[in-house]
């Protein structure tokens, strides 16, 4: 690691001051900029730590609009009792993080700002409808997820929480990579009052999508077996070495399937 | 068996220091006034080097010196060698390109040093080596070694026209052809094996600590064998003779081979400390481990095997292509030849086999022994052509493997070995029976109903351990004898120290030891020490790899048991004025038999250190030294079974049971010997499932992180079932064949033949990932 400023910043206020210092970026849970910087793949000259500010924390559940603090960990996410109620969908999404160690660090702030393309987050906060809300604005995640590790974000733009409406149904199926264990494909499956959105995390070569195919066949039959031979297009999938296009394409009309019994279950 | 004693399953003396986080590796040793290292290596696969600029670094923060190869050579430090000579069977010698500690002119691999930066920190030293500034005139890259072969391939070495090292065979290729051309069938297969990455847990490391006053070196290192370092350290690299440089390997966090070979890092680390007059700690961070430590297995091969009506096999036919890397590592040359294709006769009676071998250079990690090294890659040859000849003749795998099986000792094969005992039709009965093989028809039915694919497939092992008789391994080509030293100490209350040449870095060596010790002499384990890795307490020794601390060492430590005894019963049977002859140790004391005239063992051994009354002529003291050269190589052998379900849909493999059946000869702790085994299966299935190193076409290692490369976890493993039942070894005193590397050489093959039985084809690239599963029940569907 290079060496680094390190800035614990008490309120989003004063983060939004620090961050304006050096080539500075925000730290939230550290689960994928520390192990960037310990490779010396990033060299950040400050960091501005968000996990201590208290208004970012926690989980909050109002009638059927769920907001969830941007520091909130995926420990917390994983296992608060109002949103198990609300969407069990995202709760059981969070405990599929990582491991122990990530979910009790990782933040859906940090998942959400720094958009793998193999993240869990996305995919569930695109098929929800969620608003990402910052200290400067609210954007809605269908126009929030940009690319490949690219937001809506401005430089120095943070991340307060998101917000949804409990949908009527979901959930979320996730084939992992065998050796990081992302996702090679995670499909969240969301039937809400504007009808059924399917959104893929890991497998789109520009990060996280919707996928038309899926969506067309389970707004005629909200049911698994309304996508037997639901062929998705390979085209715009990622190759990699531990999966290729045709493969990805397979699994995300399986996972979605599961999903979707899941859902119904 | 004693509750300390042979056979007793003993909880490990070790363990309390590990999971307590009180071990002490090289990292954890510190030196007053040491300093960090780091090295500059090569991003390139295959390049010249034109220009090396170090003023920039040397000009950082905190940085004390920065040195090149140029500097090395000038004060002569060699070039790091091969220690087995192999010849081509034109007679040539191997052809070995020169590997220097720092490269000079050349880069061979991604990873290949160049320079080292010594820095007051290790961060210091990182951020100099990054300024460092190299001008590189890039070259060709080859990274495939059949591909290495062809003409016009880039040249890794001058020496090595088409990169080929040597053309070598062994057994006879006329009567084998003869035997494929007149057999009722043939079973043809193209076999790969696949490159893995070694990942120790403990990194690899060094500490070079030169003392001036003395005119004397200490080096710290992540050794499985310290004195064979200190030995080609001193007699090749010319760092310093040998009464002036101690080599210590203190805690090791585990090897699996790929910390037996001297890299460069140790032999530049010395040189650093003396050139810059501080002592020198280099600690391999992960990425380092991934590129440089020598990687495992790479095998091509083409095999025929010939069958008689009778499904008797009548000969079998090899050609292997392996994959070497950029330089020759340590042992590289004896792992695909004489630790391979002498096993290439299995548990089977093959009359007439002929192996040939060609080793390669490539720009990838040099290649050298990985667990089981080479008798993986011929285990894995034979189990998969035994099953896929099963299935082509229509009989079960289990009968055509009990039709071949050898059934009389000492049996010759044609390839050198000469197995001394065994019974392959008991491991075979006990897998069987433990695996419900028979019943297998119904689960597979079962699990159809369910939507999954089931197969089950079977792996019959043998290796060679205990390596190995010295003039015999002469005669083959290698450098060094392959013997162990012990040294038995008894102290004047009684208490022992064991000094042996083997080195423990996870195989549980200060418990098994000692429990021979208290076997012998009944005194508490509590009271013997074992005492290994350091070349000043420790006068020589070979270390610990291809399973032989059990079969060699602890033999060693047995003779030197003898010699101890032998004279306490001369001291007691003066004491206690009895004959020599009628002493007998027991429980901590030694008795005149029938009598009830007794001392405890503590007065003999006080005894001997007061010399008040010794027999006459006696010398005072009680401590005696041994050297065991073996007679013969061990032949630990047995029989793995796999069962595995598929899903269709994703490809995933699911491992539903895993049974093994072993033969290990003696036992001395039974519950570490199932440690060993658990692991090496962990190993196995991470071969046949999980692990994999990638290169691209330009050289850059893929799967450099775990990230990419597949460790195998908890959850990939199922519950293994596992059973020993044991012919003694006659080869040695003691009866053990050996355990550590048997699970990495058995199981692969029977994963595979398990997947390629429930999916109905005949091969399956390792590791079959669910991708690739997926792939080939996509492709079995478009047939």
């Amino acid at each position: 690691m290079y060496s680094v400023n390190y800035h614990r910043a008490a309120s989003v206020a004063d983060a939004a001051k620090l961050v304006k210092s050096g080539d500075a970026k925000l730290l939230s849970g550290g689960m994928t900029l520390i192990p960037a910087m310990k490779t010396r793949l990033a060299a950040p000259s400050d960091l501005v730590d968000l996990s201590r500010i208290k208004e970012l924390q926690g989980v909050k559940v109002s009638g059927k609009t769920v907001t969830i603090g941007a520091a909130t960990t995926h420990y917390d996410v994983a296992n608060d009792e109002k949103l198990k109620k609300a969407c069990p969908a995202l709760a059981h999404l969070a405990s599929l993080i990582g491991d122990p160690a990530v979910r009790h660090k990782g933040t859906i702030g940090g998942s959400v700002a720094n958009n793998d393309p193999a993240a869990d987050y996305p995919a569930a906060l695109l098929a929800l409808g969620a608003t990402i809300i910052t200290n400067k604005r609210e954007i809605a995640a269908a126009k929030f997820f940009t690319g490949l590790f690219e937001t809506a974000l401005k430089d120095g733009e943070i991340i307060i929480a998101v917000s949804f409406t409990a949908p009527a149904k979901a959930a979320y199926e996730k084939f992992r990579n065998p050796a990081s264990r992302y996702a090679i494909v995670g499909v969240f499956v969301a039937k809400g009052k504007d009808g059924v959105s399917v959104a893929v995390t890991g497998a789109g070569d520009d990060g996280v999508f919707r996928s038309k195919e899926i969506e067309a066949a389970l707004a005629k039959n909200f049911a698994a077996s309304a996508l037997d031979g639901v062929k998705v297009p390979a085209k715009t999938l990622m190759t990699d070495l531990h999966a290729s296009a045709e493969y990805r394409a397979n699994l995300i009309a399986v996972m979605a399937k599961r999903a979707v019994a899941a859902a119904n279950a | 068996m004693g509750i300390e004693g042979i056979g007793a399953r003993v909880v490990r003396k070790e363990d309390k220091r590990f999971i307590t986080g009180a071990g002490r590796y090289v990292d954890d040793m510190v030196v007053p006034g040491m300093k960090h290292a780091a090295f500059v290596r090569s991003p390139h696969a295959h390049a010249q080097i034109k220009k090396i600029d170090v003023k920039k670094a040397q000009a950082m923060p905190g940085v004390i010196g920065v040195l090149t190869g140029k500097e090395l050579k000038a004060d002569g430090i060699g070039n790091l060698i091969c220690g087995w000579m192999i010849h081509s069977k034109d007679g040539s010698p191997m052809k070995m390109g020169g590997w220097s500690p720092l490269a000079v002119d050349k880069v061979r691999y991604v990873g290949d040093a160049i320079a080292i930066v010594v820095a007051e920190t290790k961060g210091q030293a990182r951020d100099a080596a990054e300024a460092v500034e190299i001008t590189y005139k890039e070259l060709k890259a080859v990274v495939d070694a059949t591909k290495a072969l062809q003409k016009g391939a880039p040249q890794v070495h001058a020496e090595a026209d088409d990169n080929l090292i040597f053309d070598w065979e062994i057994g006879d290729a006329k009567t084998t052809d003869a035997a494929i051309k007149a057999a009722a069938h043939v079973t043809r297969m193209k076999i790969v094996n696949n490159r893995l990455v070694p990942n120790a847990m403990e990194p690899r490391a060094a500490l070079g600590h030169y003392d001036k006053a003395e005119d004397h070196f200490t080096c710290w290192t992540t050794s499985q064998n310290p004195h064979v370092a200190r030995l080609v350290m001193s007699a090749f690299y010319n760092v310093a003779p040998e009464n002036k440089l101690r080599v210590i390997a203190p805690d090791v966090g585990g090897g699996f081979g790929s910390k037996i070979y001297i890299y460069p890092e140790e032999i530049v680390c010395l040189w650093a400390s003396k050139k810059t007059g501080v002592p020198v700690k280099w600690v391999a961070d992960r990425t380092e481990s991934f590129l440089t430590d020598a990687h495992g297995r790479d095998h091509v091969s083409t095999v025929e095997m010939a069958f008689d009506k009778n499904n008797k096999i009548t000969g079998f036919k090899v050609d292997t292509i392996a994959n070497l890397g950029a330089y020759m590592s340590l042992f590289s040359s004896c792992v695909p030849t004489y630790l391979y294709a002498t096993l290439l006769s299995g548990q089977y009676n093959i009359p007439t086999i002929h192996a040939n071998v060609r080793t390669v250079y490539t720009n990838t990690a040099p290649v050298d022994a990985y667990r089981g090294a080479g008798r993986p890659e011929a285990t894995y040859l034979l189990e998969r052509t035994m099953e896929t000849a099963a299935r082509e003749l229509g009989v079960s795998p289990a009968e055509l493997r009990r039709t071949n099986f050898i059934t009389s000792f000492p049996h010759q094969t044609p390839v050198i070995m000469n197995y001394d005992a065994g019974d392959y039709g008991a491991s075979l009965d006990a897998a069987t029976k433990a695996s419900d093989y028979a019943g297998f028809a119904k689960r597979k039915a079962a699990a159809a109903k369910q939507g999954k694919l089931r197969g089950i497939g079977m792996s019959c092992y043998i290796e060679a351990c205990g390596i190995a008789p010295s003039a015999a391994v002469g005669s083959l080509g290698a450098g060094v004898g392959l013997w162990e030293s012990a040294e038995v100490r008894v102290n004047a209350v009684g208490t022992i120290e064991v000094l042996t040449g083997s080195h423990s870095h996870g195989q549980g060596h200060e418990t098994t030891f000692a429990q021979l010790v208290t076997q012998r002499f009944g005194v508490p384990l509590d009271s013997v020490s074992i005492v290994h890795g350091d070349t000043d307490k420790v006068q020589m020794g070979m270390g610990t790899y291809g399973s032989r601390s059990g079969a060699v060492g602890m033999s060693a430590i047995a003779k030197a048991l003898d010699k101890v005894e032998a004279k306490a019963k001369k001291i007691a049977a003066h004491l206690l004025e009895a004959d020599e002859g009628d002493i007998v140790i027991e429980n901590g004391e030694v008795k005149v038999a029938g009598t009830d005239k007794s001392l405890p063992w503590f007065q003999v051994a006080l005894a001997a250190y007061t010399a008040h009354n010794l027999p006459a002529g006696m010398e005072p003291g009680l401590k005696e030294t041994a050297f065991y050269d073996p007679a013969n190589f061990t032949f630990p052998a047995g029989c793995y079974i796999c069962e595995v379900e598929i899903d269709p849909e994703t490809g995933t493999t699911d491992i539903v049971q895993f049974v093994a059946a072993d033969d290990f000869g003696n036992i001395i702790n039974p519950m570490i010997v199932e440690g060993q085994v658990h692991g090496g299966i962990a190993q196995g299935i991470g071969q046949a499932l999980l692990e994999g190193a990638h290169y691209d076409a330009s050289g850059q290692l893929l799967t450099a992180s775990y990230m990419d490369y597949t460790m195998p976890r908890a959850d990939d493993l199922p519950s293994f079932k596992v059973s020993t039942s044991n012919t003694p070894c006659p080869s040695n005193p003691l009866g053990i064949k050996g355990c550590g590397e048997a699970g990495a050489i058995g199981s692969p093959p029977a994963v595979i033949n398990a997947i390629t039985d429930a999916l109905g084809i005949t091969d399956i690239a390792m590791p079959a990932s669910p991708s690739t599963v997926w792939a080939a029940i996509r492709a079995t569907k478009k047939h």
